[in-house]
This record gives structure tokens, C-alpha cells and sequence, in this order.
């Protein structure tokens, strides 16, 4: 595969932490360092490590022969243990730039994102450009590798305007890493957050917007929540820029705080649905083009929701689907 | 890995070859195939090109396939030209007594994937070979439905008139 553009790798780097941000806008760091606090250091040197330890997560580390050795392995776990279904890939256009918006689950694992990556490869062959947006998190734990060679990268929205405009199929999760830690008995919803970058983006490239929805992946463990307060109790919000550290009962831990080493997911069925594409209106003008924004926010949403309440009415039992 | 399944159909191997080879009729017959749509070269014939899946399990799996070998109304043959490694055949021998055998052979492979291949190819076997047999019999079902219309509308199918010696002796 050729090597990336500069400016791409330059968005495939980590993002540096809250201090490290602060120091490096102000350019003088060499100065500035003496002045810094406590906090902002240590967030300078986590962030220093973790740009020693994290190759970047880029569109250029994606490898289809890699992908093709590895589907056996993903259907085995898919059909096998998770007895994944994933239906409507038809709805997903043959060609093109495509986002595909989904909603996350799983915790850092995300099993519903290898179900689906397995199913879009044999769909569309491996040839087809894809990447996943994954959470920072994600991309960090000792498997990160094998998932940047499926084409996880890092959840930037340069890396998605980037593989967009190379007519790649990119799949979203607005919820991030705080929607795939929501407590499993919140599985049936679906959560956005306050994100809402992506759609400008597929609003402005013209790619359609396909909705991905998916359920089970919140059975994989017994999320107990996102730890937003844990956070701040630990000041780990304001020493490394950590605003949750999400609590969960997994194997083999047991107790599993943070889910930094992922976890041994149970058995739990799998459906993932895709939806036919949003049918995305004109602007209300050219002088407004970002009005109609929210509006579409809505109906992505909407139909989301409907879907994955549609899902869960399926299910008859935890784990057995 | 390869499956195959065998069948014997009550027709002769030229209006059976007339039904199996016609593209708009393929997904009515081949079971667990999801997509099977013409992409390049003939429509039909050696060099035609179709984009098929079939759905085995967790996943569709085919890719671009193309005809290699044509010969009506005895066999035709594919082989894959993207995505799973995969070469099918379908063998049509007449029986002598006014029917028809048929063959419908799969090969494929995941070499490459290790262990994980091996146990994915062997795993995939039974739905595959199921796939198979249940094509053969949908198959066969086309075709018994095509001489019936034929027989009702007083016409003799096209293809499934034979010359005389070659039809099946009534009982003495």
C-alpha cells in the first residue's frame, strides 16, 4: 500500500493531553516548561509515552492480505461464538464514500464492530476501502495492532475526511467509547452524545449516510457504568484529561476498571442491522448551509432508535439472543 | 475443502442446461445464494462474469467469479476472480434412460489463514453442502415445473425434445 499523505499521517497521531495541548499552543515549551504545574507535566510526559509506545493509527496501516488471513478467524468468532447476524448490507451503495454511522457496544472490545467488519470484507471483498473509527483507547491495548491492520484508526475527524475523499467506506460511532461503557441494562439505546461532526463532513463531501445498528455487544460483560464520577474523584480529569473510567464485571478480572486490557467478552448473540441510506434534503440556503444540521441529526437518530428498539423486542433472553 | 451433491432429474440434460445456465434465473434455485448479478463479459458463456455470495453463517461470502469452461449441454465451470478462493462446476450426464445426472461440485480454500482456515473450511462444509443439495433439488423442482406448463399449454418443451431412440422404452 503507497505511504499516506504528510497531512494525513500528521491527523493519524494521538491526540496530545489537555496540558500538552496548552503547552504546545503557546510555542514557546522550552520556556513555558518551568511555569507548567505538576499536572500539565505529567500530562506532557504521558503524552510524550504514548507517542513512543503508539505507532499512528492511519489510514496507511490498513492491509487487505492482512484482512483476508484474518476473516477465517473473524467468522469463527462471529459464528461460532457470538452467532452474529448481520442483515442489510444490500442497503450499503456498491461504490463510493460511504458513512456508515453506528452505535457502539461492547466496552473497548467492540465486538460488534469486528462482527461487522468481517461481514462488509466478505460483502464487498477485501479491496473495498474501509476503516473503522475507534476510540484512542482502543487503539491502545496490546491488540491495537491487528486492528489498525483491519483499518481501526483513530477517531479524528481529519482521518474521516481523509478516507472519505479517497471514496473509502467509513464506519462512525458518535457515542464513542462512552456509549460502548453505558450500563448493560441501557443497551437499548442509543446514545450520540453531544457529537454531531460527522454528518456536517457527509453533508459537505456529499456521501450518503448509512445507519448501522447493532445489539448484544452490551452482553459481553456486565457494564456497570462510565465512571464520569470515579473520574473526578480520582482527578483523572484534571491530571491526564481521563473523564471516565468506566466499571464493568468481566472475565478474567473480574472487577474491571478502566477496560484498558479489554476483556474475555461472554457469548452473547449478535444482530447487527443496516439501514437503508438517510435521504438527506437540500440546505435551506447557501448563505445557511449548517442549519439543516441538527435536523438531520434527528432523523439519523430516530431511525436508529427505532431499529434498535425493533432489535430488542427479538430478544428473548440475555446472551441467547 | 470439497463438497458436492448429486441428483437425478427427470428431463433431458438440454432443457435442465437451458434453466440452470439462465442468469435471471439463478437465485431461484441456488440456495443460501444472496446476490448473483452479471458484471462483465457475455451474459452467458464462457467469460461471463457474476458477482455472487452466499450466506454461510455470520457472513456472505463469494466475490467475482467468472465462467472458464462452457460446453451445452454437458458441463460449465467457474472459478473465482476476487475473494474467496472458490471453483464450482456443474456436470449434466444423461442417464440413457431420458434423465438427467446432476453434479453440482464446490472447491474452496482459505489457505493462508493457518489453523483458523483449516477450521473455518471444515466448519463451513456442512451449510455449504447443504446449499448444495438443496440447489440441486430447487433445480429440479424448475424443471418439473417447466414440462408441466409445457405438457398443459400442449407444446413440448424446446429443449426436451429428443430423438426417438433416445427415449425411454414404455413397457412391452
Amino acid at each position: 500500500m503507497p505511504s499516506a499523505p504528510a497531512s494525513q499521517r500528521q491527523a493519524s497521531r494521538p491526540k496530545p493531553a489537555a496540558g500538552a495541548k496548552r503547552a504546545g499552543a503557546q510555542g514557546h515549551r522550552g520556556t513555558d516548561h518551568r511555569r507548567l504545574s505538576l499536572r500539565a507535566r505529567v500530562a506532557d510526559r504521558l503524552d510524550a509515552a504514548a507517542r513512543r509506545l503508539l505507532p499512528g493509527a492511519g489510514l496507511e496501516q490498513r492491509d487487505p492480505d492482512f484482512i483476508r488471513e484474518r476473516l477465517p478467524l473473524l467468522w469463527l468468532l462471529s459464528s461460532i461464538w457470538f452467532r452474529a447476524e448481520v442483515r442489510g448490507l444490500g442497503n450499503v451503495p456498491d461504490s463510493g464514500p460511504v458513512l456508515l454511522v453506528g452505535n457502539r457496544s461492547g466496552g473497548n472490545l467492540a465486538p460488534d464492530t469486528l462482527v461487522f467488519t468481517l461481514a462488509f470484507a466478505t460483502y464487498f471483498g477485501v479491496e473495498r476501502p474501509f476503516y473503522q473509527l475507534a476510540p484512542e483507547p482502543m487503539l491502545a491495548a496490546p491488540w491495537a495492532r491487528a486492528l489498525r491492520r483491519l483499518g481501526m484508526v483513530a477517531d479524528s475527524p481529519a482521518l474521516a475526511r481523509s478516507a472519505l475523499e479517497a471514496g473509502a467506506a467509513v464506519l462512525v460511532h458518535p457515542g464513542g467509547s462512552r456509549e460502548s461503557h453505558r450500563p448493560s441494562w441501557q443497551q437499548r439505546r442509543v446514545d450520540f452524545g453531544a457529537s454531531g461532526d460527522f454528518i456536517e463532513l457527509a453533508v459537505e463531501l456529499g456521501a450518503p449516510i448509512v445507519p448501522v445498528v447493532s445489539i448484544g455487544g452490551q452482553e459481553t460483560a456486565l457494564f456497570l457504568g462510565q465512571g464520569e464520577r470515579l473520574a473526578r474523584l480520582l482527578a483523572l480529569d484534571r491530571i491526564a484529561g481521563v473523564r471516565s473510567l468506566p466499571v464493568s464485571l468481566a472475565l478474567p478480572w473480574g472487577l474491571n476498571v478502566g477496560d484498558l486490557f479489554g476483556h474475555l467478552p461472554l457469548p452473547a448473540k449478535i444482530t447487527v442491522e443496516t439501514l437503508p441510506p438517510l435521504q438527506v434534503g437540500p440546505g435551506p440556503g447557501p448563505g445557511r448551509p449548517d442549519a439543516h444540521l441538527p435536523e438531520i441529526r434527528d432523523q439519523l437518530l430516530r431511525a436508529m432508535q427505532e431499529t434498535m428498539d425493533a432489535l430488542a423486542a427479538e430478544r428473548r433472553l440475555p446472551l441467547i439472543g | 475443502m470439497r463438497v458436492a451433491a448429486k441428483l437425478r432429474i427427470p428431463a433431458a440434460p438440454e432443457l435442465v442446461w437451458e434453466i440452470a445456465t439462465d442468469p435471471a434465473q439463478a437465485l431461484d434455485f441456488l440456495a443460501g445464494v444472496t446476490r448473483w448479478e452479471w458484471v462483465g463479459g457475455p451474459a452467458r458463456g464462457l467469460g461471463a462474469r457474476y458477482r455472487m455470495l452466499m450466506r454461510v453463517r455470520a457472513a456472505e461470502v463469494g466475490g467475482l467469479v467468472e465462467v472458464v469452461e462452457w460446453q451445452p449441454p454437458l458441463q460449465f465451470a467457474w472459478a473465482s476472480v476476487t475473494g474467496i478462493h472458490q471453483r464450482g462446476r456443474l456436470r449434466l450426464r444423461e442417464d440413457g434412460r431420458g434423465r438427467t445426472r446432476a453434479e453440482l461440485r464446490l472447491a474452496y480454500s482459505l489457505a493462508g489463514s493457518g489453523l483458523s482456515g483449516i477450521l473455518a473450511e471444515r466448519l463451513a462444509a456442512p451449510t455449504v453442502s447443504a446449499n448444495l443439495r438443496r440447489s440441486l433439488l430447487a433445480l429440479r423442482q424448475l424443471v418439473e415445473h417447466e414440462r408441466r406448463r409445457a405438457r398443459s399449454s400442449g407444446r413440448e418443451p424446446a429443449a426436451d425434445r429428443r430423438p426417438a431412440r433416445s427415449r425411454p422404452e414404455r413397457a412391452a
